[in-house]
């Protein structure tokens, strides 16, 4: 706990609330990917981890560490920009994937 | 105070983000078909990334950081590889 000291009580709030709400859109995709019925269906679920999640509890981070620093902090952005560019890249592939293995298999998935 | 509060908001959202990692991992445990099993590891992925940059906003230390573009890196290598390996049979062509 040695990175909060010295934190105005406001940034420590708005810290928290970006952090608890990343978290807890990062649970609902999680759930949303174990009780979707279908594959397809399924797959949409993980992307509110990956956007909207990723994206607050990065700016959290930076808000925090530039604020405890005293100076901006801002390599979180590096995360930021691979996940943008490295997310729809997986998704494509792995729906293209799973076209392909029902194509084969004649039924749907 | 503030610090309190600013502790238990990290408390809560590292144990949301171990309930989202165990419904990945039960995905991943009882996925039907292999690409149910990838994309539950994918997400395992995503969330562990998270919870790192939430440990190291817990500890203060700025190190934890290339921990987690590390596992952003692998997590993305790893799904490519499946996927291309579920669409062609084989990774490298």
């Amino acid at each position: 706990m040695s990175g909060a000291e010295g934190l105005p009580p406001i940034a420590a709030a708005v810290v928290a609330v970006l952090v608890v709400l990343g978290a807890g859109l990062a649970l609902i995709g999680s759930v949303g990917l174990l009780r979707l019925p279908t594959f397809y269906e399924r797959i949409h679920a993980p992307t509110l981890g990956t956007t909207m999640a990723v994206a607050l509890t990065l700016i959290a981070s930076m808000l925090l560490f530039s604020l405890t620093q005293a100076r901006p902090v801002v390599h979180e952005l590096v995360i930021a920009v691979f996940v943008i560019v490295t997310t729809p890249v997986t998704y494509m592939l792995l729906l293209r994937a799973a076209v392909h293995r029902d194509g084969l298999r004649g039924g749907s998935g | 105070m503030t610090q309190s509060l600013l502790a238990n908001a990290l408390i809560a959202a590292q144990v949301m983000l171990a309930l989202a990692m165990a419904c990945a991992a039960a995905r991943l445990l009882i996925g039907p078909r292999a690409q149910d099993r990838v994309l539950g590891l994918d997400t395992l992925y995503v969330n562990a990334m998270l919870l790192i940059l939430t440990f190291g906003m817990r500890e203060g230390s700025t190190l934890y950081f290339e921990l987690a573009l590390v596992i952003a890196m692998l997590g993305f290598v790893s799904t490519a590889a499946l996927a291309k390996f579920l669409l062609r049979g084989e990774v490298i062509e």
